[in-house]
């Protein structure tokens, strides 16, 4: 039999009972719409994690203060950090040839306020070389000036939303706004109002580290950010930084050092497992379609007994009349799919247009999967009532009703 | 052309063992006009069965053609079937969503032909047997005898030498039951080889050879009185 004879028989047969078309279509098409979807949420949210990170900077390393370690004896009563990090630390890693930048960070929340107007707001003291390492833009003014981070400027960069909720209409450049008991001129607004890892860049004022260490009264660090030159100079870095660390406090391994890399790739890790069990979950709606697929084409089978029995007489054989049924199962289950897919791709616009901050999308791959495992499952499932079809005695087919 | 030795034939119902043919000997001549009869449940449409290759005997053996068929495994029979014979069948037995024309080309369809010569092979076999104007009607929107007639024009387009009809004219008025009988003896005025089971005496009595099945035994063939 011609390939074309076969496809034309098979969905002529497929079409010529309605209901039945539907039932598995309907099967098919949740099937793959679920599988499609649950795929591309996977996949949205590892993006959108993988893309925070990456926005926060290239090249990056973090350094915090203590070490996670599982020794034995009872755990430390307060947090266990043996020794601060401090601004004379930061300084030292800044002189390593194979670092770029580096910028200390002390971060608490303090009451600010401008006449009458008060809020609490996140304060971030650190030096000007985090707005190259943060990729921060400026809507207006200047950052932090370069300079000795020891000294204790009386400056500040604002972000958008508390620069209006503070200054109103007015310009807000030039003025002066009080943080705790503290006097500082804003110097420049920050233009990103956007969330970057779970800080909202429009509330947050940043100040020169000297002045946060007098602000909260503390010296130590709340971490050290550390661009290297270059991907390769990562581990170097890495290495120098422990070192150097070392070496100032009296030979402890006294912090915790993470590269960006490392970070971004467990999440892809945790997110594609994550993906492929969501995508597991989903398959159960697949096998389930593939369940009903064969019950239909078994009612099937027996519905067109006398139609099987005289092709027989006609000459097909069994493996002809097994291909005639795979071939039936495989265009209902490929044509359910379609429709899944395309059902897929409208509820993932539909949801990218309702929550535009997630990257939501189909994920590319997804279609692939998708057919495969649509066309996989109708075979699977269309083997059992294509056999029988085709095992079916041409006379008890045939037999007089 | 058709050499039936010994053959049997045992169903099983229930606990009992019925023989539906039991040592059934016959042979036909290339070109015969046979008609089987006999009551109901005597075994002629075992016997057609065994010879149209959709039934195997349990025992006995079956030549066509010089060709031991009974013998040849499932894919080979099909292949026999599809090229040296042609079933008629009392309920027409024609695809009800497929169209007269596309009936008629089943048999070419699983043979491979291609579309072409499909098209002129089933407009030849359309206007022959007087269905030019029906080629794109459906099943359902034909009379019986019209039917009956689509269903001898499929059972004939492969050019088979055996024609096997099961209560041809079973189903049908007298008179398209008449029109009908007169196609298949044309057909076999070309030279096919006619066997037609049926328990209408009128009909019988058209065919040259008559079979009388008794039991699953072959009660009487007019052939071997003549002889």
């Amino acid at each position: 039999m011609q390939l074309n004879d076969i496809l034309l028989f098979s969905m002529r047969a497929a079409t010529a009972n309605r209901g039945r078309t539907l039932l598995m279509l309907l099967a098919m098409t949740i099937g793959v719409g679920s599988v499609v979807v649950l795929i591309s949420l996977g996949d949205s949210a590892r993006r959108y994690v993988i893309g925070e990170f990456t926005s926060l900077g290239t090249n990056l390393l973090i350094v915090l203060p203590g070490r996670s370690e599982t020794t034995g004896g009872p755990p430390p009563l307060l947090g266990g950090t043996p020794r601060d990090l401090t601004l004379d630390d930061a300084m030292a890693l800044s002189r390593a040839a194979t670092v770029r930048r580096t910028a200390p960070i002390i971060a608490g929340s303090a009451p600010v306020s401008v006449g009458n107007l008060e809020r609490e707001m996140m304060v971030l003291g650190s030096t000007s070389e985090l707005s190259e390492i943060r990729h921060l833009d400026l809507a207006q003014g200047s950052f932090l000036p370069p300079g000795d981070p020891t000294r204790a400027q009386a400056v500040c960069v604002i972000g958008m939303k508390g620069r209006q909720e503070l200054f109103g209409r007015q310009a807000a450049v030039g003025q002066w706004l009080r943080i705790g008991d503290r006097r500082f001129r804003v110097i420049g607004i920050l233009a990103s109002s956007g969330v970057s890892l779970g800080e909202d860049l429009g509330e947050l004022v940043i100040i020169p580290v000297a002045a946060a260490q007098s602000l909260f009264n503390t010296s130590s660090l709340f971490r050290i950010l550390v661009e290297a030159t270059s991907p390769e100079g990562m581990e170097q870095t890495r290495h120098f930084i422990l070192e150097t660390i070392r070496a100032r406090h009296q030979g402890e391994d006294d912090i915790t050092v993470i590269t960006q890399d490392a970070v971004l790739a467990t999440f892809d890790r945790i997110f594609r497992a994550l993906t492929l069990s969501v995508a597991g979950i989903g398959a159960i709606s697949l096998v389930v379609a593939g369940i009903m697929i064969m019950n239909v084409m078994l009612v099937a089978v027996s519905n067109r007994r006398a139609e099987i029995g005289l092709l027989k007489a006609l000459g097909a054989s069994q493996r002809q009349i097994m291909g005639l049924f795979l071939t039936e199962s495989a265009i209902l289950s490929l044509t359910g799919a379609g429709i899944g897919l395309l059902l897929a791709l409208l509820g993932m616009r539909l949801a990218a247009f309702l929550f535009p901050q997630f990257p939501l999308q189909l994920a590319p791959w997804s279609p692939v999967i998708a057919l495969a495992v649509a066309l996989f499952t109708g075979v699977v499932f269309g083997v059992l009532p294509a056999h029988r079809a085709a095992v079916l005695e041409p006379v008890l087919a045939l037999a007089r009703r | 052309m058709i050499q039936l030795q010994h053959i049997e034939r045992v169903f099983q119902v229930g606990d009992e063992e019925v023989h539906a043919l039991s040592d059934v000997t016959m042979s036909a001549e290339s070109g015969e006009y046979i008609a089987i009869m006999g009551p109901s449940g005597s075994g002629k449409s075992s016997l057609l069965n065994i010879l149209g290759l959709l039934d195997r005997p349990d025992g006995g053996s079956y030549e066509l053609d010089g060709l031991r068929v009974s013998g040849l495994n499932e894919k080979e029979q099909a292949r026999i079937r599809r090229h040296k014979i042609g079933f008629v069948f009392q309920f027409f037995h024609l695809v009800p969503r497929l169209t007269a024309f596309d009936n008629i080309a089943l048999p070419l369809k699983l043979s491979g032909m291609t579309r072409e010569e499909r098209q002129t092979r089933v407009t030849a076999a359309l206007s022959a047997f007087g269905l030019g104007n029906r080629a794109q009607h459906r099943p359902d929107q034909l009379s019986g005898g019209q039917r009956q007639r689509v269903a001898i024009a499929r059972a004939t387009i492969m050019q088979p030498s055996l024609i096997l009809a099961d209560e041809p004219t079973g189903n049908l008025d007298r008179h398209a039951g008449v029109e009908v009988a007169e196609i298949l003896e044309e057909l076999n005025h070309q030279g096919i080889t006619l066997i037609m089971v049926t328990h209408d005496p009128d009909l019988g009595r058209r065919a040259h050879r008559r079979i009388l099945m008794v039991d699953g035994r072959i009660d009487h063939d007019s052939s071997r009185t003549r002889t």
